[in-house]
C-alpha cells in the first residue's frame, strides 16, 4: 500500500533556511528516513543527513519530527495519518551544519572535561564486580549518544549563555555512572555542581522521555547523583565531623 | 587551484571502529602522534551493531578453556583455511584485551564469584563470549572512545591541547593512499562538513576501514561499508586474500523495508522458531541433505521433542548449517512459496509452552527488534526472514604478528583485514579480533615508524591526481545519478555473486559490473549552495564510494568463480564439495592493467602448513577431513590433542558453526 505523502524538510545552512515542500511516495512499513533517503535518491541528491545503522543502535540520525526530537530510523510512518504534513527539523540546540545535521561538537567538548575512569591499583583481570552492583550504571553504558537529552533540555535550548556551565543529561549521566561505578576511585561530586551545572537540572524528566534507550536518566542518574552531592555538601553530621576531624573528606577529582 | 589544508602525523588511523581505537590507543601510547580519521561521528562505527559478545578464552565459566581449544573452534570455523598464526595469536591474546577493556571502564556482564560472564555461542566448545547483555559492541566502542579520550586528557594536562598527540577528525573520508615510491607517505581525504581536501603525511597507514556489504542490496552493514580499505590497499598496489569468502546470515528481516538485512538472531531457532513457507508447510525437512540425514530429525514431532530432549532426539533441521539454511530458503522463494515480501516465514506463534510471556523472556531483544523497528509483535505473528550480506572474511592479506600488508608502511586490522577467520567466521571472534589486531597493528606501525632513516615525503603529483579524481563527479556535466548505479550494482551482487553461486552467473556478474564500470566512470553530481559546492553532499560522497564498492564487487565475483568448491561463506551450487586440494590455496587478488582503469587479477598462492604443534591440537580423523592424505602427520597427533579439554573433535561440531547473533 502506497500513498504520497506531503513532507515539510528545512533546508538550508548556518543561519539561513527554510522548509521546503515535498511529495513523495510512502510504502508500508517505512519510517522517516526512508523517506529522506527516498528524497536523496529521487528528488534531492544533495539532502544533508546524518544517519549510519538505521537499526536505533547508532545515534546518528536525531532530528525533530513535528517537533518532537526523535531518531528518524525508529519513527513508523504508520504512526501518521496518510494526509498529515509530516515537518522535520534539525535538532535545535545545536548549530546547523546544512539541512538536517547539526554541529553537535558541544557533546565532544563537554564529555573530554569530565575525568575519566580511574581503577586504581588493581591490575587488568583482577576486577571482581557483582551483577547486582554493576546493573546501575550499565544502564547509563545502554546511552547510544544520540544528543537527544541534551537537545531538549530547556537548560540549553532556550538559554545559549548556559551551555558553557552545563554539560547536559548525557554527561551529568556519564559523571553519576562512574560514581555508582563499583571499581572507580574518583569522586567527581565536588565537580558534578560546581563545574558541570547538576543544580541547573529541575528535573522536568524531558531527557528521560526522548531517551530511545528508555534509560531512566532523571530518576536513576540525576536525582540520585543530586542525593550524593547534597550528601556531601550538606550532611549536618558529615559538617559536624569534619569540623570536629572525626570524618576526614575525601579527595576531589578535578575536571579534566 | 583547489585550497588544501595539510597535516603532518607518524601515523594515521583510518576508520573508529574497535579495530582503529585500538590501534590509535597503541600508536599514542608508543609516544606516536597519531590521527584517526572516521566517516562517521566519533563513537558511531558499526561495531556498535555486534551483540553477541567478545570471544576470549578466560575460563571463568568453565575452568577448561584455554587458548588451544579456543584456536581448535576457530581453525573448524574457517574450515582450515585461516591463517593459522593470526588464529593462534588471537586465542592466546584475547584474554588480555578483553581485561583490558574492563580496566579502562568496562562493565561486562558477571558470574557469581564477580569475574566476567562467559556465555555459549556456536561454534564456540565452551562459554566464551564475555558480554553485555546484546550491546556488547556498543560497550566495547564506547570503552575504547573512552579510553582515548583519558588519553586526550594527559596530552591536555601535559601540553595545554587535547588534540597533541592523539586527534580525531570526525566525519573525514580518505579517498587516497599517497605514496612516495612504492611506500606510504601519506592520505587524502575531504571533511564531510566542509567538502575541504586535507592530505595527511605521515609515514604509517593503518587501514581498519571494516567491511563490504554496501555492495550489496540485503544487507546488515550501514552505509559506511563500502569496502574503501579494501579498495584503497588495492590502489596502492597491496593484495586481498580469499575475497569470495562473504558471510551470508540465512535470516534477516526482509520486512519491512525500513529494516531490510537487520538480523534476526540464530537463538530464535535454537528456541523453537521453525520455519514455513507461504503453504504453511514447515520445509525445512525437504532439505536435510544425504551427509546430516543421521544428525537431523525426520518428523516434526522427533524434532520438537529435541528442545527438552537433545540426547534422546536428533535435531529439527532449521538448525543446520547456515549455508543449508539459507539454500533452502533461496528454494523456497524461487519455487513461487515465499512470504509476500520474498523470503520466508520464521515464527515462534504457540511454540513455547510458556506462551508469550515466555518468547518475551527468551527472546528479549528480537521481542524489541521487531516491536520497535517493525510494529511486529512475535508472539502473535510470524517474522519474515530472508538470507543478508553479514560479514566479508577476505581481506588485505597481512603479517600475521605487525598486521603489515605487503606495501611498505601499510598495515590492516578488522574485518578490512583477510586471513584470520579462512572461510567462515565465528561468532564472538569479531570483537576480540578487532582488539588483537588493533592492538597489533599500532605497534607494528610504530616499530615501523621507528625503523625509518628517513621520512618519506609526498609528492605533489600524487596530490594533484588525488584532487583531479575527487573533483571529478563535478566536472562531468548530465552524468548518470549516482544512487541509480548503486542500486544497480547492489542488484548485480545479491543475484549473481549471493550466497548460492554458479558459474553461468558469476560470468553473467562480470559482464554487469564491466558495464557498470563505464556507468561509474560517467556518474555526476551537481555542486550544493555552500562551501564551494562540496559542503555535506551526500550525492558526491556516494559518487567516490563507487569505485570502491566496484572493486571489491569484481574480487569477489572472479575469486567465487576461481574457486571451484563450496567451503565456509563460499557455497558453489555447481561445486557441492569441500576440496582438500582446494584447501591448499589462497586466492590473492592485485590490480593490474592501465592504471587509470585497472582490472582485478588473481593469482594462486599456495597456503603455508600448519606449525607441527598446532596440528597436534587435533585429532587425525578430524584433520582427514579437511587436508590431503599428505598433509596428515604419520605419528602421535593423538596425544598432542588432549590439551586440557574433554571433548574433543565431532564431526557435528566441526559442520554446526554459526556466525554472530
Amino acid at each position: 500500500m502506497s500513498y504520497e505523502a506531503k513532507f515539510k524538510v528545512w533546508r538550508g545552512d548556518d543561519g539561513d533556511g527554510e522548509l521546503t515542500d515535498y511529495a513523495v511516495e510512502v510504502n508500508e512499513g517505512e519510517v522517516v528516513l526512508d523517506i529522506i533517503h527516498r528524497l536523496q535518491a529521487t528528488q534531492a541528491p544533495d539532502l544533508a543527513v546524518r544517519w549510519n545503522c538505521k537499526a536505533g543502535k547508532c545515534g546518528s540520525c536525531s532530528a525533530e519530527v513535528n517537533g518532537m526530537p526523535r531518531l528518524m530510523c525508529m519513527t513508523r510512518m504508520s504512526t501518521f495519518e496518510p494526509d498529515e504534513t509530516i515537518t522535520v527539523t534539525p535538532i535545535r540546540t545545536f548549530p546547523v551544519i546544512r539541512d538536517l545535521v547539526t554541529d553537535v561538537s558541544f557533546n565532544y567538548e563537554k564529555a573530554r572535561e569530565i575525568p575519566s575512569f580511574d581503577p586504581g591499583d588493581v591490575a587488568p583481570g583482577d576486577i571482581r564486580m557483582q551483577q547486582v552492583d554493576v546493573e546501575r550504571s550499565q544502564e547509563f553504558r545502554k546511552c547510544i549518544e544520540c544528543f537527544l537529552c541534551n537537545n531538549v533540555c530547556h537548560v540549553i535550548r532556550d538559554h545559549e549563555e548556559n551551555k558553557p556551565d552545563f554539560a547536559g543529561p548525557r554527561f551529568l549521566m556519564r559523571i553519576a555512572e562512574l560514581e555508582m561505578h563499583p571499581a572507580d576511585v574518583g569522586d567527581r561530586r565536588e565537580i558534578a555542581q560546581t563545574d558541570h551545572g547538576l543544580g541547573f537540572c529541575n528535573i522536568t524528566k524531558c531527557c528521560t522521555e526522548v531517551c530511545p534507550e528508555h534509560i531512566k536518566i532523571t530518576d536513576n542518574a540525576l536525582i540520585p547523583l543530586k542525593e550524593r552531592v547534597v550528601g556531601r555538601k550538606y550532611d549536618p553530621v558529615v559538617w559536624l565531623g569534619s569540623k570536629l576531624g572525626i570524618v576526614k573528606k575525601g579527595q576531589d577529582t578535578p575536571s579534566a | 587551484m583547489t585550497e588544501i589544508e595539510r597535516h603532518s602525523y607518524d601515523v594515521v588511523v583510518i576508520g573508529a571502529g574497535g579495530a582503529g581505537l585500538r590501534a590509535a590507543i597503541e600508536a599514542r601510547l608508543q609516544g606516536k602522534k597519531t590521527a584517526i580519521i572516521s566517516k562517521s561521528l566519533f563513537g558511531k562505527a558499526h561495531t556498535v551493531m555486534a551483540e553477541g559478545g567478545a570471544a576470549a578464552a578466560m575460563g571463568n565459566v568453565n575452568p577448561n578453556d584455554n587458548w588451544q581449544v579456543h584456536f581448535r573452534d576457530t581453525m573448524r570455523g574457517g574450515k582450515f583455511l585461516n591463517n593459522w598464526r593470526m588464529a593462534e595469536l588471537h586465542a592466546k591474546e584475547a584474554p588480555d584485551r578483553v581485561w583490558e577493556l574492563e580496566h579502562w571502564g568496562a562493565l561486562f556482564d558477571r558470574t557469581k564469584d564477580g569475574k566476567i560472564s562467559q556465555r555459549n555461542f556456536g561454534g564456540h566448545e565452551y562459554p566464551r563470549l564475555a558480554h553485555v547483555g546484546d550491546r556488547t559492541g556498543l560497550e566495547l566502542i564506547r570503552t575504547a572512545q573512552q579510553k582515548i579520550v583519558a588519553l586526550q586528557q594527559q596530552d591536555h594536562a601535559e601540553h595545554g591541547d587535547y588534540d597533541a598527540r592523539l586527534r580525531v577528525w570526525a566525519e573525514t573520508t580518505v579517498t587516497r593512499l599517497l605514496m612516495d615510491g612504492d611506500r606510504i607517505a601519506g592520505v587524502f581525504a575531504y571533511v564531510r562538513e566542509t567538502g575541504k581536501f586535507v592530505v595527511f603525511e605521515a609515514p604509517a597507514v593503518v587501514l581498519a576501514t571494516g567491511g563490504i556489504g554496501k555492495a550489496f542490496k540485503v544487507t546488515s552493514n550501514s552505509w559506511e561499508y563500502t569496502g574503501d580499505g579494501h579498495s584503497l590497499a588495492l590502489l596502492a598496489g597491496a593484495t586481498l586474500l580469499n575475497m569470495e569468502f562473504v558471510q551470508f546470515h540465512p535470516t534477516g528481516m526482509v520486512w519491512p523495508p525500513s529494516v531490510k538485512g537487520i538480523l534476526v538472531t540464530e537463538s530464535v531457532r535454537g528456541d523453537r522458531g521453525v520455519l514455513k513457507n507461504s503453504d504453511g508447510k514447515r520445509f525445512m525437512f525437504e532439505y536435510i541433505p544425504e551427509v546430516f540425514k543421521t544428525q537431523y530429525a525426520t518428523s516434526e514431532e522427533e524434532g520438537d521433542r529435541w528442545y527438552d530432549d537433545p540426547e534422546n532426539n536428533k535435531r529439527p533441521p532449521e538448525l543446520l548449517p547456515r549455508d543449508e539454511v539459507a539454500r533452502a530458503i533461496n528454494s523456497e522463494v524461487k519455487a513461487g512459496r515465499g512470504s509476500p515480501h520474498g523470503g520466508v516465514f520464521l515464527t515462534v506463534v504457540d511454540r513455547m509452552p510458556g506462551g508469550a510471556a515466555e518468547i518475551v523472556r527468551r527472546l528479549p531483544s528480537m521481542h524489541h527488534q521487531f516491536k520497535e523497528l517493525a510494529d511486529v509483535d512475535i508472539t502473535t505473528e510470524a517474522m519474515e526472514v530472508g538470507p543478508t550480506c553479514h560479514y566479508v572474511m577476505g581481506g588485505v592479506e597481512v603479517d600475521p604478528d605487525t598486521a603489515a600488508a605487503l606495501v611498505p608502511g601499510l598495515f590492516a586490522a578488522g574485518e578490512v583485514a583477510g586471513g584470520m577467520h579462512g572461510s567462515n567466521r565465528l561468532g564472538g571472534n569479531s570483537l576480540t579480533d578487532l582488539l588483537v589486531f588493533g592492538r597489533r597493528a599500532g605497534l607494528g606501525a610504530s616499530e615501523y615508524v621507528d625503523s625509518l632513516p628517513e621520512r618519506p615525503t609526498v609528492p605533489g603529483a600524487e596530490v594533484e591526481a588525488a584532487t583531479a579524481e575527487a573533483l571529478a563527479p563535478f566536472e562531468r556535466a548530465g552524468g548518470e545519478n549516482p544512487y541509480a548505479v548503486h542500486a544497480e550494482l547492489q542488484q548485480t551482487m545479491n543475484e549473481l555473486v549471493g550466497i548460492i553461486r554458479k558459474e553461468g552467473e558469476l560470468e553473467q556478474a562480470l559482464e554487469a559490473l564491466e558495464k557498470i564500470r563505464e556507468r561509474v566512470a560517467n556518474v555526476s553530481v551537481d555542486p550544493v549552495a555552500v562551501n564551494d559546492g562540496r559542503g555535506y553532499h551526500p550525492g558526491w560522497h556516494l559518487a567516490l564510494d563507487l569505485r570502491n564498492m566496484l572493486l571489491v564487487s569484481e574480487a569477489i565475483a572472479k575469486a567465487a568463480l576461481e574457486r571451484q568448491e563450496s567451503r565456509g561463506g563460499h557455497t558453489r551450487d555447481d561445486h557441492p564439495g569441500m576440496s582438500p586440494e582446494w584447501r591448499k590455496v589462497n586466492l590473492v587478488c592485485r590490480l593490474a592493467g592501465d592504471p587509470a582503469a585497472p582490472h582485478v587479477e588473481l593469482k594462486h598462492q599456495p597456503m603455508e602448513p600448519m606449525r607441527g604443534d598446532l596440528l597436534g591440537l587435533f585429532e587425525n580423523d578430524e584433520l582427514k577431513k579437511y587436508l590431503t592424505p599428505e598433509e596428515v602427520p604419520a605419528g602421535a597427533a593423538a596425544e598432542a590433542g588432549a590439551a586440557g579439554d574433554g571433548g574433543g573433535a565431532t564431526a557435528a561440531g566441526a559442520e554446526n558453526q554459526e556466525g554472530d547473533r
